[in-house]
């Protein structure tokens, strides 16, 4: 579904990703996995066109994604929920679920894909004349998906869910993703939590200082004595 | 000695000879106009002792008004000289810089903020001067009493090669100062500050004092810069000398030259003045405003195309063809 | 000591100015919110504008809501040649340049409208009756205008909350790059809004074409005041502008009775100033 091949990017002078090769078939849920600054944001904002690769190919369903902008990138079917969440604070909850389905294609479906959300995140539907600012950190990153949901995606790539939340919401989020998986959705996802994240996959990549160092079986990796020392803390 | 100091040393001959040298009937005029580059010079490397810390002031109309009026107003009402009268108005501006700086430095308004702070303080100062008109003539303005005949106590003289060179002086003593600042503790200090104030507060720079020594110095020059300008052509207006108006002009004049360099500012006002005199030469009184118009358009397309000023714009360039050469020249 | 009629009339008058004050500023803190640019020249489009109308009204006799309607649409094009020739190409660059970018449009407005009009003052005459209220004296005029720009007002906030660009333009004020993975083009959006925010300044000229005289300098007398309006009300934040509208207008009219016409305004500079320190977020923001 989506491949990439020997991509470099970086941004000025400095080069953050080298030569990246990846692929993620129709119906994975595939992680990234690297300690801070590896550069897996970087891949993320590639893939969804806020960073110009530099060289390399894109491909996401036969379709070349090379010099597509971001706008141009979500109506070909991939949602990226962005580090941090990025929720319009000031905005109702409602608004921020109409905005992502902003481009055409996905205005058209509009009421189905509320309702889908809604039922997937009860919690949303509870608050949707709120202002986004004021949820909580979970109820947040939530409103992040269920905002990327609305484009009507194929592809959805989720950068650090489960960043700055307390333990017991964090697996609930996992929780959470897991359904959006059995929904049928095609996940990327980028965490620092390795353990509870490669429960959920079924093919990891490990980045580190911008390039793919190993990648394999969610299972086998997480066997790997390497991995296990250095990120999942056994 | 190096070149560019030959070439300096020059230029500082020509400037300091620049009145006896053969210029015809165009002499008085030539003169005018170099004495108001010199001037606007010093002002705009005045407002460049700020502008270069991030510290953008669309208000420095507001201290070149209050020069220029103070020493205009204690001479004509006091008879006070302008030795003293101009001693009084810096000290004046100094004051009501710091009352300004204070607690936007306190209060942490700067960027965006600061701009319009300073753009409605020019304002009010343009305002009050209208106001008093009893005093100040309004918005139409006010001459300076004359003294008789050549006077250095008034600081009046017909000949303008006298008013030449105290300008001439004028400007260098404004390099000097700029220079000095450069050199200084307190540019590294407002660089940090410009870059990331809390950052340099905690590495133990004393924000609030470094801005506000900066400011008082940039608006203490500027009111001199008014001082100098009120004497030469002895008539005071709000217009021209407060409100946003003017104040633009000097900023637009230093990003013009580049606020970053030595010489930026008095680039930036000569190429300015000298296209606001040749446009005005070209339209004389036939096309009213038409000088101005393209003066404007001018500008914006300078400020498009032109970001980092001619100064910097330049030294990209030369850059660009510089650097590759010598990592060529590396390599081999 | 003042007849408290005539402060009364002073603050009702504030109120009438402050409506259309608030349409000004609303249009330049809508594109400040979202492009993040300050258009120092805002109303000198605004003065455009205001020519345009008394040249179709007092020289070729057009109806005033005809002349009013198309001077929203030459507000609306010079949003769009102002954000496309001058704006687009400093977009990212240092704040000092964009600030002197849309400066040189100020001197470019001024001394072209000089040059083609001359500094004559120039005004629309209407023949409307000054309304007697309980002894005091308000002119029909200003009332229409108030009610224009309330109702100019409701509609920005409708389109602003109920449509999906409206909503698009406010989310891109909150967070252009997430707005951006949404699917829209921030340049379209910009687009949009410089229109939108031009469209208001050529209504608001209209309605100033009736109450006060044009010349060149309208530009440098109003401008100020509107840039310190968005400001006290927060960069921005639609409903702190309309506030400080207000409040700016009170002491303007108000101290304009007591002292004098430049005192009221220098009152209100200081005000802005004292509360630049005080609340430096605007005067709705919340502290801390
Ligand atoms: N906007 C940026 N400008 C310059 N360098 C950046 C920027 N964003 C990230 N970087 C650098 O790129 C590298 C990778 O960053 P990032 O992709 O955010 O890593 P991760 O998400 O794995 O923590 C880091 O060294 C970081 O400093
Ligand atoms: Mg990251």
């Amino acid at each position: 579904m989506l491949e990439l091949r020997r991509v470099t990017a970086g941004y000025g002078h400095f080069t953050a990703l080298w030569d990246i090769t990846l692929r993620v078939e129709a119906g994975e849920a595939v992680a990234v996995v690297g300690p801070n600054g590896s550069g897996k944001t970087t891949l993320m904002r590639v893939i969804s066109g806020l960073v110009a690769a530099r060289t390399g190919e894109l491909v996401f369903e036969s379709d070349s994604l090379a010099g597509r902008r971001a706008h141009e990138i979500v109506s070909h079917g991939i949602a990226h929920v962005p580090e941090g969440r990025r929720i319009f604070p000031l905005l109702t909850v409602a608004d921020n679920l109409k905005m992502g389905a902003f481009q055409p294609s996905a205005r058209k479906g509009f009421a189905e894909s509320l309702v889908r959300v809604y039922d997937l995140f009860p919690v949303l539907r509870e608050r949707q004349k709120q202002r986004a600012g004021s949820l909580s950190g979970g109820e947040q990153q939530m409103l992040a998906i269920g905002r990327a949901l609305m484009s009507r995606p194929k592809l959805i790539l989720l950068d650090e869910p489960s960043m700055g939340l307390a333990p017991v919401m964090v697996l609930r989020l996992f929780d959470l993703i897991r359904r959006v998986r059995e929904e049928g959705y095609t996940i990327l996802v980028v965490e620092q939590n390795v353990r509870q994240v490669l429960k959920l996959v079924d093919r990891a990549y490990l980045l580190e200082v911008g390039r793919i160092r190993m990648e394999g079986r969610a299972a086998e990796l997480s066997e790997q004595d390497f991995v296990r020392k250095a990120y999942v803390g056994l | 000695m190096r070149p560019g100091r030959v070439a300096g040393a020059a230029l500082l001959a020509l400037l300091a000879l620049g009145p006896f040298l053969p210029m015809g009937g165009m002499r008085q005029y030539i003169l005018h106009v170099l004495i108001q580059i010199l001037i606007w010079s010093f002002i705009g490397g005045a407002w460049s002792v700020m502008g270069r810390f991030g510290l953008v002031s669309l208000g420095h109309g507001a201290f070149l008004g209050l020069g220029a009026y103070t020493v205009t107003l204690l001479w004509n009402f006091y008879s006070l000289t302008p030795w003293i009268g101009g001693v009084a108005a810096a000290a004046l501006t100094v004051v009501v810089a710091l009352v300004v700086a204070y607690p936007c430095s306190r209060f942490q308004v700067v960027g965006h903020y600061f701009a319009l702070v300073t753009l409605a303080v020019g304002e009010v100062v343009r305002l009050l001067i209208i106001a008093e008109r009893n005093w100040t003539g309004g918005s139409l303005g006010l001459s300076l009493k004359p003294a008789t005949g050549d006077s250095l106590l008034a600081m009046q003289f017909a000949d303008k090669r006298v008013f030449y060179y105290a300008s001439l002086v004028l400007w260098l003593a404004g390099l000097w100062i700029w220079y000095r600042v450069d050199r200084s503790m307190a540019r590294a200090a407002m660089e940090a500050i410009g870059e990331d104030e809390t950052a340099a507060a905690s590495v133990g720079i004393h924000v609030t004092r470094f801005k506000m020594g900066i400011t008082m110095l940039s608006a203490g020059l500027t009111a001199v810069g008014g001082v100098a300008y009120a004497q030469y052509i002895s008539y005071v207006n709000p217009d021209t000398l407060a409100g946003i108006g003017v104040s633009l002009r000097i900023v637009f004049a230093v990003v013009l030259g580049g606020m970053y360099s030595l010489l930026g500012p008095t680039v930036g006002t000569a190429l300015t003045i000298a296209l606001g005199e040749y446009l005005r030469v070209v339209f004389g009184l036939r096309f009213i405003g038409m000088a101005e118009t393209i003066y404007g358009l001018l500008l914006i397309l300078f400020i498009i195309f032109l970001p980092s000023g001619i100064y910097g714009s330049l030294r990209d360039v030369v850059a660009r063809f510089v650097r590759p050469a010598r990592l060529a020249s590396g390599v081999r | 000591m003042i007849d408290p009629i005539f402060l009364l009339e002073a603050a009702v008058n504030g109120v009438l100015l402050g409506g259309v004050l608030a349409l000004l500023a609303l249009g330049l803190n809508l594109i400040f919110g979202v492009v993040d640019i300050v258009w120092i020249a805002y109303v000198d489009l605004v003065m455009v504008c205001m020519y345009l109308v008394y040249f179709l009204v007092m020289v070729y006799g057009w109806p005033l809501w005809l002349a009013g309607a198309l001077s929203v649409a030459l507000g609306a094009l010079l949003g769009l040649g102002v954000h496309l020739l001058i704006i687009t190409p400093i977009l990212g660059k240092a704040p000092v340049n964009q600030l002197l970018a849309t400066g040189g449009l100020l001197f470019f407005l001024q001394s072209f409208a000089t040059f083609l009009w001359t500094t004559d003052h120039k005004t629309v005459r209407l023949a409307l009756p000054i309304l007697e209220v309980g002894g005091m004296f308000l002119s029909f005029t200003r009332l229409i205008a108030f009610a224009i720009s309330l109702v100019a007002m409701l509609g920005l906030w409708v389109f602003l909350r109920r449509t999906y660009i409206g909503t698009a333009i406010r989310a891109v004020s909150q967070d252009r790059e997430a707005m951006a993975l949404m699917g829209a083009d921030p340049q379209r959006v910009y687009f949009v809004t410089s229109a939108v925010g031009g469209a208001m300044a050529g209504l608001a000229g209209a309605l100033l074409i009736i109450q006060y005289s044009v010349h060149p300098f309208f530009g440098a007398a109003f401008g100020p005041l509107t840039f310190m309006i968005c400001v006290l009300g927060g960069l921005g934040n639609m409903v702190g502008a309309f506030v400080a509208s207000f409040v700016m207008s009170e002491i303007i009219s108000i101290g304009g009775v007591v002292i004098s016409t430049e005192m009221g305004y220098v009152i209100a500079f200081v005000v802005f100033i004292v509360m630049m320190f005080a609340r430096p977020g605007g005067i709705l923001a919340r502290r801390g």
